[in-house]
């Protein structure tokens, strides 16, 4: 690691941002609801009643009762325990997501902000024409040209959240290399790389962290999408916007215990995850 | 800026919608046609060529207002995609007319009571609204007000012939989860233009100068805060696109959304690709909108830009 006597003085210190955290509600909240889906999607094997992929025409489209607290779909699947594992896939799928986007924005990030001059201006040029592209429309074009995979759903959000990363990450490098720090480690003849990846991306980790935690909720709302047009997750998976694109039509018929619930569930994970990025952003910006 | 974003999108329309399909005669046809009406078609639609010269030829049909015709119908594609582009303007007004002045007023309620109970609530909720994907409200917006209150019709497609107010009450529920999103954003910029403009020197001044507070608000605030959001409400329009395929596919309403969706299902790559830069035109004029509004707006651009 780096010399300890050039490190700059943290900013806040990792113990009081956590005190920090876990006094802030929003936070709390939001990290209660996204943990407990996180566990429904670890667990869910040792959880649900039913197999949620099991058919059993005969006890088809009941409804809520005590036998099935939400009641079962058109081929008698059990919708709790559909609900439950369907939190597996999407919560796979939009972490790996997020990463990938952090990983491959942080990395341009850091090059275009560290370098300045015409690799800077270039690549400030692409990330903003890619900015302007929406997101759904990208991923339509991406997932028909390559076909709808779980593979396609993260390259295409990860490569989506990347410009956005980088920006962030090169703001803030911006305002890093202007520091002593990096100036004794230029001095020191430390390589471009080194300067870059060991010394300036430890002091950047705050906002980087802040980003991706709002990508993820980003992330979510867009895999979501994706399945409920048919270009995310694939049946049989019980993924929730699967299921609501394969039962939405018959809700004329009042069969709603077959969408409801899984809207729902969709609905308190983007909540819980946007609180949790809220509050993490609001504590590590004070 | 704007053309690149353009030129982009059109590139990766185009050769996004090259990779798969090896032979368009075929693939329409089917795999018992005869193999001379495979060649003869391909030659109609001039997918035998190079792909560089089909670029060229499809950029330079776009100039001369030629879109191109759909795999899929075997006519041109320009009459569906203004049929579409009609609705789904319809669509995206109505939604921006209940929003835009409803989100900006509670930006700056947030703003004017900012740190208390009635900010908090006004953020978190509009926050935890502009995550929403737009099938999960509106799917709950469905149930609520389309099948257990009955208050509003569930089908965006009024009958033929039917008046503006019908097609509004037909519009309302389709509009709902697009309002929800925009509201948050805009909202929050409202909220921080106006927290912004309180706190600077032209404010004190004024409320020093013994102006009333209301004065002040009205003269000075709010001039000032409604700078960022025009900007924000214009890049929402890109936003909105992706929204409109969601809600268009949901509510069954056909739009540009829906016209996009479906080619991108059928493979109908001419329909996809004028669809899509149709809607990229818009976005790019509403972004230029923006920028002579704020422009308007703002006496300093204003004058930077004379001088």
């Amino acid at each position: 690691m780096t010399d300890t006597a050039l490190q700059p003085v943290p900013r806040v210190s990792g113990r009081s941002t956590l005190g920090l955290l876990l006094r802030t509600p929003t936070f709390l909240i939001g990290l209660t609801i996204t943990l407990f889906w996180a566990l429904c999607a670890a667990f869910w094997a040792y959880v649900v009643p039913y197999d949620p992929l099991q058919d059993d025409v005969i006890s088809a489209l009941l409804p809520p009762d005590a036998a099935h607290w939400f009641g079962t779909d058109q081929l008698g699947r059990d919708v709790f325990s559909r609900v439950i594992a369907g939190s597996r896939d999407i919560l796979t799928v939009a972490p790996l997501a997020t990463l990938l986007g952090t990983f491959c924005g942080t990395a341009i990030g850091l090059v275009a902000g560290y370098n300045r001059g015409w690799v800077d201006e270039v690549i400030s040029r692409i990330i903003e024409a890619f900015l302007a592209l929406p997101l759904i429309i990208v991923a339509l074009i991406a997932l028909v040209a390559l076909g709808p995979s779980t593979l396609t759903v993260i390259v295409v959000i990860g490569i989506s959240f990347t410009p956005i990363i980088a920006r962030t990450v090169r703001a803030a490098v911006i305002q890093e290399r202007e520091l002593d720090y990096v100036l004794t480690a230029q001095l020191r003849l430390e390589g471009p790389l080194h300067i870059m990846f060991v010394e300036i991306l430890p002091n950047i980790v705050p906002p980087i962290l802040v980003e991706s935690t709002v990508r993820l909720g980003y992330a979510i709302f867009a895999v979501a999408t994706l399945s409920f047009l048919g270009f995310g997750i694939q049946p049989p998976s019980p993924d929730w916007g699967l299921s609501v694109a394969t039962n939405y039509g018959m809700i004329g018929g009042g069969f709603w215990w077959t969408v409801l619930f899984d809207a729902l569930a969709i609905a308190t994970l983007v909540v819980g995850v946007n609180l949790l990025a809220d509050g993490t952003g609001a504590a590590l910006r004070d | 800026m704007a053309a690149l974003t353009l030129f982009l999108l059109s590139v990766l329309v185009f050769f996004g919608g090259q990779v798969l399909p090896g032979d368009i005669g075929r693939a329409l046809l089917g795999p018992f046609a005869d193999a001379r009406a495979v060649e003869a078609l391909n030659r109609e639609l001039g997918v035998d060529q190079p792909l560089l010269s089909q670029y060229l030829n499809w950029i330079g049909g776009l100039l001369r207002g030629d879109l191109g015709m759909s795999y899929a119908f075997r006519s041109p594609v320009a009459p569906f995609v203004t049929q579409a582009l009609g609705k789904s303007l319809k669509l995206a007004a109505l939604a921006f007319v209940l929003v835009v002045p409803l989100a900006i007023l509670a930006g700056i309620v947030a703003a004017l009571r900012e740190g208390r109970p009635a900010d908090r609530i006004i953020t978190t909720v509009g926050l935890s609204f502009s995550v929403m994907p737009e099938f999960v409200s509106g799917i709950v917006l469905i149930l609520v007000f389309g099948i257990w209150l009955r208050w509003l019709p569930i089908a965006a497609t009024w009958p033929e012939g039917a008046g503006a107010l019908t097609q509004v009450r037909h519009l309302l529920l389709p509009a709902m989860p697009l309002f929800l999103v925009l509201f948050g954003y805009i909202a929050r910029m409202a909220r921080a233009g106006t927290i912004e403009a309180l706190g600077a020197d032209y404010t004190r001044t004024a409320v020093l100068k013994g102006l009333p507070w209301r004065a002040v608000i009205w003269r000075h605030v709010l001039r000032n805060a409604l700078l960022p959001t025009i900007t924000v409400v214009a890049t929402q329009s890109g936003y909105l696109i992706g929204g409109l395929v969601v809600v268009e596919t949901l509510f069954r309403y056909q739009g540009i959304g829906s016209l996009i969706y479906t080619a991108a299902k059928a493979k109908d790559f001419p329909m996809l690709q004028a669809g899509v830069l149709v809607v990229g035109g818009v976005f790019i004029l509403a972004t230029l909108l923006a920028d002579i509004l704020a422009t308007l707006l703002n006496p300093r651009l204003r004058r930077g830009q004379s001088a």
